[in-house]
């Protein structure tokens, strides 16, 4: 039981996590490595706004968002769409962002620890609650609080809205996309703007119950990867499904046996999806 | 005299000057030469791979640090010599390397780099995971008798046996095969090439490389432990130092090796809190202004003068 609620717990926060790469990698086409760091500038803004100025961590997720989805938007803009220009294939395309976004990722690593070099430590709302028998700390269950809420209005975003419809076109096939009047350039920047805002406020409700450091951004990348991929790409559903799986053994393991061996067991996930189900969870194959 | 003899004799030729590196110097310049020889090794045993397949390996840290660890555990905890255990992480990876492609290579190139991307960090946790538990946490020796010199020799001839395999490769069935995979793999595999194989087969050449240079390195650091070898910081070095000097050139890895190991090593040494930061930009670089390395610019200005 203590694994069922502690794994869901973390597995809403992955959501989140896996929601922003997925509008990155299933509209934009952009495989972002960087992600992982915005995720932690997030962190690094709560704890900096919490310390500096007592703002509380739930208040800077709303302060930061409109932040990161403007720096996200003239990332995209000024760096990603050259590569797209210059590509003569996705798969092109995909060498370059890779490599590009590994060079972002490691300048923002740079400039992060030159920031702050230490652990983001704070302790925020760090009370116990009980529930069903299980103690869990509370920011634990607020930033799930959040990440729900957060994860619905983009669910709802992307389904019942205009812009929203636009995109999840372009994820399916931008070349017809741009048929039906579809400016393909645009949506493809908002959805790589919306997916950086998503992550970075994750960073910040993460940052109220791990400690992070400047550093850890990549784990955070692989661990959307996984889960993006189990999920399949593009598809939402399948991210949550996938993130609370993903959260549930994570934790399994590292209350059964060792909590070192979280990244192995993620691992071996990722290497049975990739044998048995490239495609997703709920992906078909193609024909 | 054909191109082949040429091109060999050339080659010969700088093995020999390389060779004489020892008795030139010792000490500071000796261990940068080391340094960089131990790269050419690995960079252009990875362009071999990564320049005509276009999947970018970040799987060196993970190899080189089976080769460290397998020659440290075997000698300090089995007593092993150093030579069975070198052979034994050379087989070991290669054998990794055989089963990590088979099982990522048949897919896109992006999944293929997430997989290596973690992959040194998660057998660094399961060494250590064993280590603690298993087998009693220390730290592992490794004694020889070898001197610097020793190591860059063996170095040398592992780099040297990299560009006669390259250059074999260039000449056989394998290596006109992998050409065409990676200008076109549809048409590759519709000329009956089969692509995940042959594919694979190069990969594991990548891994028994850097396993070698892992082991051969190992006897320098002489104390040995999972976080030192297993640094994931190694793959991404390798792979800007290859891509820097040039992919599509068996000797373009060389010309990116050279000068960012002396630029590596200044930096490291007078403002160590900024090597993430340069590798950051030094990707950057490579991506927006030099997309084919020193190899490409060479022959964009070859190509200029003779028009």
């Amino acid at each position: 039981m203590d694994i069922l609620i502690s794994g869901l717990l973390l597995g809403g926060t992955y959501v989140l996590i896996a929601m922003g790469l997925n509008l990155q990698y299933g509209v934009a086409r952009i495989m972002n490595l960087a992600n992982g760091e915005m995720i932690v500038l997030g962190a690094l803004a709560g704890f900096w706004l919490y310390m500096t100025a007592t703002i509380s961590p739930l208040l800077t997720i709303f302060l930061i968002a409109p932040i990161a989805f403007a720096g996200n938007w003239l990332v995209y803009r000024l760096l990603l769409v050259p590569l797209v220009r210059r590509a003569g294939n996705q798969g092109q395309l995909e060498v370059d962002s890779i490599l590009a976004t590994f060079g972002m990722s490691f300048v923002l690593v740079g400039i992060m620890v030159s920031l702050h070099g230490e652990y983001f430590t704070y302790s925020f709302l760090a009370s116990p609650l009980s529930i069903l028998g299980t103690t869990v700390a509370l920011n634990r269950l607020v930033a799930f609080g959040f990440a729900v809420v957060i994860g619905l209005i983009l669910y709802l975003w992307l389904n019942h809205s205009r812009a929203g419809m636009a995109v999840r076109a372009v994820s399916v096939d931008p070349a017809s996309a741009r048929l039906v009047g579809i400016d393909v350039g645009k949506v493809s920047a908002l959805a790589f703007a919306v997916g950086g805002m998503v992550s970075a406020m994750a960073g910040v409700l993460i940052s109220t119950f791990i400690t992070l450091d400047a550093s850890v951004g990549v784990i955070f990348t692989m661990k959307a990867l996984i889960i993006v991929i189990m999920g399949g790409v593009g598809d939402i559903r399948g991210a949550i499904v996938a993130a609370v799986i993903l959260g549930m053994v994570e934790t399994a393991v590292a209350t059964l046996i060792d909590p070192g061996l979280t990244l192995a067991a993620a691992y071996l996930i990722f290497l049975l999806v990739l044998l048995f189900k490239p495609q997703g969870l709920f992906g078909r194959a193609p024909v | 005299m054909t191109g082949e003899v040429r091109s060999l004799l050339i080659g010969a030729v700088c093995v020999a000057l390389a060779a004489a590196v020892p008795y030139v110097t010792d000490g500071y310049w000796l261990s940068i030469a080391l340094t960089a020889m131990m790269y050419i090794a690995l960079s252009t045993s990875w362009a071999l791979f990564s320049g005509p397949t276009h999947y970018i390996s970040l799987a060196s840290g993970a190899f080189f640090g089976i080769g460290g660890y397998l020659v440290a555990t075997g000698m300090s905890d089995y007593n092993q010599s150093f030579w069975l255990m070198m052979f034994v992480a050379a087989v070991v990876a290669t054998l990794l390397a055989g089963l990590i492609g088979l099982a990522t290579l048949r897919l896109s190139g992006v999944y293929f780099v997430i997989f290596t991307l973690g992959l040194a960090e998660m057998i660094r946790n399961l060494v250590s995971w064993v280590q603690n538990n298993f087998l009693g946490s220390r730290g592992l020796y490794v004694l020889t008798d070898f001197t610097d010199a020793h190591i860059y020799w063996m170095l040398l001839a592992v780099a040297a046996a990299v560009f006669l395999f390259g250059w074999f490769i260039d000449r056989s069935r394998l290596g006109f095969a992998l050409k065409i995979i990676g200008n076109e793999e549809t048409v590759a595999r519709h000329v009956g090439i089969n692509t995940a194989w042959t594919k694979v087969v190069l990969f594991m050449s990548t891994g028994f490389f850097a396993a070698l240079v892992g082991a051969i390195i190992a006897p320098r650091y002489s104390y040995i432990e999972p976080n030192l070898v297993f640094s994931p910081e190694l793959s991404f070095l390798v792979v800007i130092m290859a891509l820097l000097g040039g992919t599509h050139r068996l000797w373009g890895p060389l010309l990116g090796v050279i000068p960012f190991t002396l630029i590596w090593e200044a930096i490291s040494i007078w403002v160590p809190n900024f090597t993430t930061l340069f590798l950051g930009l030094a990707f950057l670089t490579i991506v927006y202004f030099i997309p084919n390395g020193f190899v490409g610019l060479l022959e964009k200005l070859r190509h200029r003068s003779v028009a």
